[in-house]
């Protein structure tokens, strides 16, 4: 019954959402407003539908009706109930209803907020992203309906996979989808610019802070999701190069350049027809990664169970990725340079730089994971693993780190060079202080020389422009430190939101040196009371304990001591678990964490009868903790440039009501 | 005959020496042998990483090969050989998968080139409609003529420093 | 993704062009989008693509037989060499548990049809040899056995997993798959049928 329900306002929205296409476009041709508002509120309407579906599946979940087939899928009798809940994202066919649920949402509320100011854009917005919405429904309700039935009731679910269990876990999918979906709407109000002809800013302008904000999320999801592989996974590492790791990490990498660039064209006028182009490419980026995650096409520890949606996914792909190419090349000449570049040395020619960069990058990741099907087209399959990835983006990520430091230091029109070089040189000179301790010490190589110097240059470059304007308002204002900082902050948070972002940026980067250069590890049988050193510490091993836990656990658990030197530092568990039902296994590592280090222990293997020898795995990650604190102060940053503006919302307001009135009098 | 009696002697002593200096093959010997190549059983997940009954067969496989004195090159090449292309982590350079390597080197190449041709192309105007600029620029490194303008949004931005 | 910054060059140069030379490199985006279209669609198919069906040529492949489980007098052979008989292509491997039960039934059944034109391959999958080779001896298996090299074999027959057996008639197609282990009486009813049909 409840399900009916659930199914039934499905296929009202989607009823809605072919209306909503079909009024906007209607609308468009004729220019007649009220079949466009009506789009609108059917658009508007399509959320409420869609979360009463979810609502629905919540309740089936939680209640155990495991007569639906996806209830019997994810959940079990044993689950806790904020398991049960997040189970709606845990399989295929939830996360599919989820995604419906937050598109709606999404373009729901972006189609509320804009009405008055983007009348001209408005047809074509609520035409593409009815269009998108419909897709999604389509697929839900008749490919990948979650309220299928099953003919006989099971007894009880299958349970949810045991790695989506972790906590890291329950929150990593929606953060991503949350960044995926989020790119639709800077996406539908770029198409709704081609078509519509309306080329100017507006579209930028209204979608600034969603393109932020959905990179916000994606940011956040990446950086959860590596999270969640240091705890869960047990290999010492956060990033694996996994064709799905990289079909999230590419939108965020267009969605990176498009953040940059697109700053070029608000000051300058510059770049209309590139930033246009890469926020089609950050949007079909997330259609293909989907696709290929999701129907199979490239094999991947985190595929879904391949299904019917693939080919559903590539007729949108074609579909999507013809219908923006024909807008651009329509309009390109629309879309040509309203400036020209001064100079070289430039704030335009550095993001110019970032934006070469970054899809540099984004091309190289993008080859490698395409590449197996490639390779399978001529005969011999290969994989394409991780050392192809760190040594062709490694050199580029180097630099485009070097970049970030300087680029500060460029103006907008044209830079004085000398100037900038002598604004660099104590920074150059002090970036060698951790290469002379670590030649000192005896640690690394030229490369990680260069790589830590690289780091540090960025790192005292951007910590100086927060200084200097800090200074400067403490001279000028007369404020305290702290106050000047705050008002340097406030007054322009973009800029130093961004440079936060840059912050957070140089901290991963010592921590990814850190973990990628300079992590030891070993790995051996041990017998109870036998000791280990590796590093600085040393580990004794205390027996392993076999015990059942939560739900159909049973847990395997070593006890070992770590010391430094004689001193006892800590005890540490890590274990095995055993989901009995599924007979999946999971090694959870336990660790002793510092700023400077984490030893890292795996439980690798164990003989059943014996209690007192294991197979231990042991990892010393130099550094790993600055990729987490250099992810806060990274997503902190972004919060702070993202955040709603009063002051700015005016100014937006302001300015458009200036450009009306210019084409009025035109 | 004394001579060749040396000769065989020292050839013996280099064998039992470097026999030697191999001493006990570790489990991280093998490991970092494993983490270069991927079993088919698992996919995406380096060998050392994987938990399966067929990946610690291979393990044990490196092991052996090891304590036979097969070098860290000849392990892999024979892992190639036998089980194709798709086990090593690093895709070999030969045929097809040239491509993969030189791909993104030749974007880059040609991206670069193409980059610094058309700075050069916006920078100098060629052939610009435009009156604006292209009555200022007899000499590309010519201040434009927005020189004031330039002047204030540095004012604007030294007052936000 | 190469051709879409030619966009912008272009256009640039374009806006002092005369129109006619605009038009080569929108034929170049589009290509490019009709490649990228193609190469996806592909990748889509490759992965879509099954099992080779019942009724269907079994695909051919060449092995080299392990030192001792030769067929008749090969040390090397083609799978399209056995046509003429009966063949029972079984994907197996050392570390798979379900097919150490399943050995003791395709020995058996070899020592029972081997008369009647059927002929036992096994296919050891993604396996170390010597390992395969004490499995072997273990179950006393003695009809024909190969290694998947290059995984060759198991490719072609896009097996899901071993154990994994395909039955393929005299003249070169496909008769039955079996995912999973089977049977004594599976294995006798499925030959029985194939020999009276």
């Amino acid at each position: 019954m409840l399900a009916d329900i659930g199914y039934a306002s499905l296929v009202t929205a989607l009823i809605a959402s072919v209306f909503a296409a079909f009024a906007s476009w209607y609308g468009a041709r004729t220019g007649n407003h009220r079949w466009v508002e009506s789009a609108r509120n059917a658009i508007a309407i399509t959320f409420p539908l869609i979360l009463v579906a979810c609502l629905t599946m919540i309740v089936s979940l939680v209640r155990n009706d495991f007569s639906l087939e996806y209830v019997a899928s994810v959940t079990s009798l044993d689950m806790p109930t904020y398991l049960k809940v997040t189970a709606l994202w845990g399989g295929q066919k939830g996360s599919l209803l989820f995604w419906n649920l937050l598109l709606s949402l999404f373009t729901a509320a972006a189609m509320q907020r804009k009405w008055r100011e983007d009348r001209e854009l408005m047809p074509y917005a609520l035409l593409v992203a009815s269009f998108t919405q419909i897709f999604f429904l389509i697929i839900t309700i008749f490919f990948e309906n979650p309220f299928t039935r099953l003919p006989v009731v099971p007894l009880d679910g299958r349970g949810l996979n045991p790695l989506l269990r972790h906590p890291g876990m329950i929150i990593h999918p929606p953060m991503l989808y949350l960044g995926f979906v989020g790119f639709t709407i800077p996406y539908v109000f770029a198409m709704a610019a081609l078509m519509s002809g309306h080329l100017d800013d507006a579209w930028i302008r209204t979608t600034r802070r969603w393109t932020l904000v959905a990179w916000l999320f994606l940011s956040l999801g990446l950086i959860l999701g590596g999270r969640w592989a240091y705890d869960v996974l047990g290999w010492g590492g956060y990033w694996g190069w996994d064709p799905v790791e990289n079909a999230s990490l590419m939108p965020w990498l267009a969605g990176t350049a498009f953040l940059h660039s697109v700053m070029i064209q608000e000051k300058r006028g510059m770049f209309k027809l590139w930033n246009m182009v890469l926020i089609v490419i950050t949007f079909l980026l997330v259609i293909s990664g989907t696709f290929i995650v999701r129907s199979g096409v490239i094999s991947s520890v985190h595929s879904f169970a391949q299904s019917a949606i693939g080919p559903l996914f590539f007729g949108f792909l074609v579909i999507m990725l013809v219908f923006s190419v024909y807008w651009i090349i329509r309009r390109h000449d629309a879309l040509s340079a309203e400036n020209r570049l001064n100079s070289f040395l430039s704030r335009e020619s550095a993001f110019l730089a970032n934006n070469f960069l970054i899809i540099a990058i984004l091309a190289a990741v993008f080859i490698g994971t395409y590449f197996p099907i490639m390779s399978e087209m001529f005969g011999d399959k290969v994989v394409v693993g991780p050392p192809y990835y760190e040594k062709v983006t490694g050199p580029l990520f180097a630099l485009l780190v070097l970049l970030m430091g300087i680029a500060p230091l460029t103006m907008w029109f044209r830079t004085n060079g000398m100037k900038m070089l002598r604004a660099m040189a104590w920074p150059a000179v002090g970036a060698l202080i951790p290469i002379v301790i670590m030649i000192v010490v005896g640690l690394g190589s030229p490369g990680t020389w260069l790589g830590l110097w690289i780091a540090t240059f960025a790192g005292i470059l951007t910590v100086r422009e927060y200084l200097k304007g800090t200074w400067a308002r403490m001279r000028s204002k007369h404020e305290n430190p702290f106050r000047a900082l705050y008002s340097l902050v406030a007054r322009n948070r973009r800029r130093y939101g961004g440079y936060l972002i840059h912050l957070g940026v140089v901290a991963m980067a010592f921590g990814i040196i850190g973990i990628e250069f300079f992590q030891q590890e070993t790995q051996l049988l041990m017998q109870t009371g036998q000791t280990v050193d590796l590093g600085r510490y040393t580990l004794l091993f205390n027996g392993v304990d076999r015990f059942a836990g939560r739900d159909d656990l049973i847990i395997t658990e070593a006890t070992m001591d770590v010391y430094i030197g004689d001193r006892l530092v800590k005890t540490i568990n890590p274990r095995t678990e055993l989901y009995t039902r599924t007979g999946q296994p999971m090694t959870i590592p336990d660790l002793r964490s510092t700023p400077l280090e984490d030893f890292y222990v795996l439980l690798v293997a164990w003989e059943p009868q014996l209690a007192d020898q294991a197979t231990v795995r042991i990892y010393l990650n130099p550094l790993v903790n600055w990729v987490w604190a250099g992810g806060i102060i990274f997503i902190f940053g972004t919060l702070i440039a993202a955040w709603p503006d009063r002051a700015d919302e005016k100014a937006i307001a302001a300015s458009r009501a200036r450009q009306r009135v210019a084409v009025a009098t035109d | 005959m004394r001579f060749s009696a040396f000769i065989l002697i020292l050839l013996l002593y280099l064998l039992v020496g470097t026999a030697s200096a191999q001493g006990e093959v570790t489990a991280d010997d093998v490991n970092a042998i494993a983490k270069q190549l991927f079993c088919p059983v698992c996919e995406n997940e380096p060998l050392d990483q994987c938990g399966t009954k067929a990946c610690q067969d291979w393990r044990a496989e490196i092991r052996l090969q090891l304590e036979q004195g097969a070098t860290e090159q000849e392990i892999k090449d024979n892992f190639q050989r036998r089980y194709g292309d798709r086990v090593l982590a690093e895709p070999p350079r030969e045929g097809i998968n040239w491509i993969l390597w030189l791909l993104p080197v030749a974007l880059v190449l040609f991206g670069g080139i193409w980059f610094a041709r058309y700075l050069r192309q916006l920078q100098a105007g060629k052939s610009d409609p435009a009156p604006v600029v292209s009555s200022a620029s007899g000499n590309p490194t010519a201040p434009p003529p927005q020189d004031d303008y330039v002047a204030r949004i540095e004012d604007e931005l030294r007052d936000n420093e | 993704m190469s051709e879409l910054p030619e966009q912008l060059e272009l256009n640039e140069a374009e806006s002092a062009e005369i129109k006619p030379r605009r038009k080569w490199w929108v034929y170049v985006v589009w290509a490019g989008v009709a490649a990228l279209i193609l190469f996806l669609g592909y990748g889509l198919l490759n992965a879509n693509e099954t099992r080779p069906e019942v009724g269907k040529q079994a695909p051919d492949f060449a092995m080299t037989f392990f030192d001792g489980y030769e067929w008749e007098d090969y040390q090397a052979a083609n799978l399209s060499d056995l046509e003429g008989k009966i063949v029972v292509l079984n994907f197996w491997a050392s570390w798979c548990g379900p097919c150490e039960d399943e050995a003791g039934v395709l020995e058996n059944g070899w020592q029972a049809w081997r008369d009647d034109d059927v002929v036992l391959l096994g296919i050891a999958y993604s396996d170390i040899d010597s390992d395969a080779l004490d499995f072997m001896e273990r179950f006393g298996i003695t009809y024909p056995n190969a290694p998947d090299l290059r995984l060759d074999a198991s490719d072609k027959y896009r097996i899901t997993g071993v154990p994994e057996t395909f039955f393929i008639d005299k003249d070169g197609t496909i008769a039955y798959v079996q995912p999973g282990p089977l049977t004594t009486s599976q294995l006798n009813s499925i030959l029985q049928e194939i020999l009276n049909s």
